[in-house]
């Protein structure tokens, strides 16, 4: 909400120097555009303005000044036609019954209340919309129509013209995602929590033993009152911890929840014996206690980010449906039906499905993100093309030679880093577990040193002082410490713009010597920045410029036209592009020449080198520099990182800016360029094999297997909510100068676990020494374990919290994120 | 003393009457989207109607 709050202001500087969309804010390139007096950047915004106009929804542009989303990329008018496919369209349904049906999409351009409000308001725009409903932190929307109305095409396509393009995805085909938010844990929780509230009241009497004039037959009903309510408690509340530990023991380990299990049961016991026989009031006021703070410790470090996914992979890249040509026409097929020797029409920008060989058309492939490599490679007939490249061009058509499983690309997926469970092989390396191990241990022995020391001396105080210590000394201080300062640090780290996967992430982490960096996407910005020198081009001369670029298959005229954007085309006399070159081309009396300094220009010119793009558009002459720009804080996250880790850089693509970058790593022994995806995976590889654990920080599908076989896989994203492969970790592209900083907090976070944990042991220590000597009343040990719990929660707290200010991080979260 | 049983039960009846409400905000999914809630709630709820167009650009 500050974000939007705060945008108009920044807008209104803006707007002094040039005039931006009415719609979605981008600056006008022409002022050509206009409804009224408002200004549009392109036909597209145009036409969402007056499709709400309309229909009387331009509240829409009140609730926030330019809400919408440019709309400069046109959609292709037939992209959704395979929902018309009642096979494909059913797998989308949540709901259908024939005439009702009720379907979620996904859509990533949701950012502010704007987009809220219209998006619930669709039935204003179709008459056969009876419901929408957003969900804005999942940024899904939930829309109920009428079969007989509308179509589920029509449905997206609608959604497509006022700019909110869903997310459809093979993965929303088949599994239902699995709701994150754990209700059980939180019926629990809420439960022991009440339990433990009312065990508390209704133990104060006994705190203050019999001067508050309280009669023997209120303190037995207090006491039958606190068996009832514990019972909740020990059988549903608890029973977490029962059932892990018993997996545990079944796989003969020894895990942190056992001792607790074993700890929760000899309370309740003992509490339940000494009720009946009223010898004592029991202990049930600490077991409810100790179940409801450890159960609140793992729901804060398990509170998952709702729209951020870690487990992506191929299927959320590609589309759920291609257009196939068969004997009876074109129709369209389910991306996991395709077969070998099916004949596949790509249009523009369409991702092919599996590998496949052109029969028809010259295809221009984006493979940046498989490979990594950022110039399109032009492919002729006859010619294989892979899985996972971006088709950008006229429409091709090709014949699948392997099906979507067996594809290069998808077979990344088979290799053996993808079958391990990191989870779980993390969970059993963790500090906790190893401590807790020996812990338990040197408690049981203890414990029976105690009982055959009184056993021999007293036994009659054998059984109290045995029990007091296993209650005394129940590691839950230890589980406590480290799931509060890891869920603090998940969340000083997410404010920090690192979202991680768990918390075993963080010590893995801190156990990182080596890091390696993705180039394209990852160090660079996904596209390239071009500035402009000499004469400046005027509008006309920039539709010109784009027209006679659009066309061309080379890197550079690419780069321009999208430096360009989208710009009204014009219809040349003449036009011919000459290989190693340039662009030639006539428009009335007006010539254009793109490309090398001497064939524009006649003359070769010092300034003519790779990246400069020379234009010369009746002898007035302009020189394109093309360069991928690197992130802003590049220089300064390498120079905080150099001095801990090696430093390496994988990248697909081609050494050109080695020199810059080895600056930047401060070698260039460790740069290694024209990387395959698998190159990746088995340079990683090798580095573990010599004992270094690796952090691997890339972006793309080319780095899912670096990602996934790396102790620790961190995706870049510009935006947390686009694509990302399956990683640990997505860090958030605009706060990666904090990375730095987080990484020592990472480093520090092992010593945060050990120092709370030290001083709960402090507790433990005081306890058990009273305990064993058999000195521990009752009313002592009910006081002390509260009193050692809300202390470990609000030490764990506390320090860690601390330790991120100090480093110049941000602890509170900005709602600007 | 005997006010002391009708005060227990009253005690914890209305704890648990607030376990009930809990435990439904939980099972109708309140906490689902809590930042679209915050917004939904300051929208006016007026319909759109076809009402001429009626905003300054802040141009």
């Amino acid at each position: 909400m500050v974000a939007a709050l705060e945008e108009p202001v920044v807008k209104e500087k803006k707007v002094k120097t040039e005039v931006v969309c009415f719609h979605c804010g981008t600056a006008c390139v022409a002022d050509t555009i206009k409804i009224d007096d408002k200004a549009f950047c392109c036909d597209g915004c145009k036409l969402v303005y007056e499709i709400l106009n309309q229909n009387g929804l331009c509240d829409y542009y009140t609730l926030q000044s330019h809400p919408g989303l440019t709309q400069i990329k046109p959609v292709r008018n037939d992209k959704y036609a395979y929902l018309d496919n009642e096979e494909i369209a059913s797998a989308l349904y949540s709901f259908t019954d024939g005439t009702h049906s009720v379907v979620t999409f996904y859509i990533p351009g949701v950012h502010c209340s704007s987009c809220m409000w219209l998006l619930e308001h669709l039935n204003k725009l179709n008459i056969g919309i009876t419901e929408s409903r957003l969900n804005f932190t999942a940024k899904e929307v939930t829309i109920h129509f009428s079969n007989s109305e509308i179509t589920i095409r029509k449905v997206v396509e609608l959604l497509v013209t006022i700019g909110y393009e869903p997310n459809i995805s093979l993965n929303d085909i088949g599994d239902k995602k699995v709701k994150t938010f754990n209700k059980q844990r939180m019926y629990k929780l809420g439960i022991s929590g009440f339990c433990f509230g009312n065990i508390m009241m209704m133990s104060f009497p006994e705190y203050f033993g019999t001067s508050l004039g309280i009669e023997k037959e209120y303190a037995e009903l207090f006491r039958a009152l606190n068996l009832v309510l514990a019972l909740p408690v020990f059988f549903y509340s608890a029973s977490e911890f029962f059932i892990t530990a018993w997996k545990g023991l079944q796989q003969k380990l020894l895990n942190i929840d056992a001792p607790i299990a074993l700890a929760i049961i000899i309370t309740f016991t003992r509490s339940v014996y000494e009720i009946l026989t009223h010898t004592g009031s029991g202990y049930l006021d600490s077991m409810s206690g100790i179940v409801f703070f450890m159960l609140v410790g793992r729901a804060v470090q398990e509170q998952s980010y709702k729209s951020i996914s870690f487990h992506r992979d191929y299927k959320s890249y590609f589309p759920i449906a291609v257009s196939v040509l068969t004997s009876s026409g074109i129709g369209s097929k389910n991306i996991q039906d395709l077969q070998e020797k099916d004949i596949v029409l790509l249009n523009n920008e369409d991702i092919i499905p599996a590998d496949a060989v052109i029969i028809k058309g010259t295809a221009r492939i984006d493979y940046s993100f498989v490979t990594g490599e950022s110039e399109l490679i032009p492919v002729n007939e006859g010619k294989i093309i892979y899985a996972g490249g971006k088709h950008v061009g006229e429409q091709i058509t090709i014949r699948i030679t392997k099906p979507v499983a067996g594809s290069y690309l998808t077979s990344l997926w088979n290799h053996y880093a993808f079958s391990k469970n990191k989870v779980e092989e993390n969970k059993n390396n963790s500090i906790i577990h190893l401590l807790s191990k020996y812990f338990t241990w040197i408690l049981l022995s203890l414990t029976a040193i105690t009982a055959v020391y009184w056993a021999l001396n007293d036994p009659s105080k054998m059984m109290q002082s045995v029990t007091a210590m296993l209650i005394v000394a129940c590691p839950c201080a230890l589980l406590l410490s480290a799931t509060f300062t890891n869920a603090n640090l998940l969340r000083i780290f997410s404010n920090n713009g690192i979202f991680l996967r768990d918390a075993s992430v963080i010590e893995q982490m801190a156990k990182v010597d080596d890091i390696v960096f993705d180039k394209t996407g990852t160090l660079t910005h996904g596209a390239d920045g071009v500035s402009c020198a000499g004469h400046q081009l005027t509008n006309e001369e920039r539709s010109w410029l784009y027209s006679a670029v659009r066309s061309s298959k080379h890197p550079h005229s690419q780069a321009l036209a999208k430096f360009l954007g989208q710009l009204p085309l014009v219809e040349f006399t003449y036009w011919v592009e000459i290989p190693g070159k340039g662009i030639h081309a006539l428009i009335g009396d007006s010539k254009i020449f793109v490309g090398s300094s001497s064939f524009t220009t006649g003359v070769e010119r010092l300034t003519d080198k790779s990246g400069n793009v020379f234009v010369n558009i009746n002898d007035n002459i302009s020189v394109f520099n093309i360069e991928p720009v690197f992130r802003e804080n590049v220089p300064l996250v390498m120079e905080g990182l150099r001095s801990h880790y090696r430093l390496s850089l994988l990248s697909g693509d081609n050494n050109r800016q080695k020199k810059i970058l080895g600056k930047f790593f401060g070698n260039d022994e460790l740069l290694l360029f024209n990387q395959k995806p698998i190159d990746k995976l088995h340079f990683i590889e090798n580095l573990q094999s010599s004992g270094k654990k690796v952090m691997m920080i890339g972006d793309g599908l080319n780095d899912a297997g670096a990602l996934q076989q790396s102790n620790v896989g961190i995706t870049l994203a510009d935006d947390v909510n686009s694509f990302t492969p399956a990683c640990d970790a997505i860090m958030d592209a605009k706060k990666m100068g904090q990375f730095p900083a987080l990484m020592k907090l990472a480093r520090k976070s092992g010593l945060l676990i050990s120092m709370s944990f030290g001083i709960s042991l402090l507790y433990n220590v005081v306890g058990l020494s009273l305990a064993m000597r058999g000195l521990m009343k009752p009313v002592l040990a009910a006081i002390l374990m509260p009193c050692s719990t809300l202390s470990i929660v609000f030490i764990a707290w506390g320090i860690s919290s601390f330790i991120a200010y100090k480093m110049g991080l941000a602890i509170k979260s900005d709602s600007n994120s | 003393m005997s006010a002391l049983y009708i005060l227990v039960i009253a005690s914890i009846s209305i704890a648990g009457s607030f376990l009930m409400a809990f435990i439904w905000s939980i099972r109708t999914d309140q906490y689902d989207d809590r930042d679209g809630s915050a917004m939904r709630m300051l929208q006016d709820n007026t319909i759109p109607g076809n009402q001429s167009l009626n905003i300054k650009d802040d141009k």
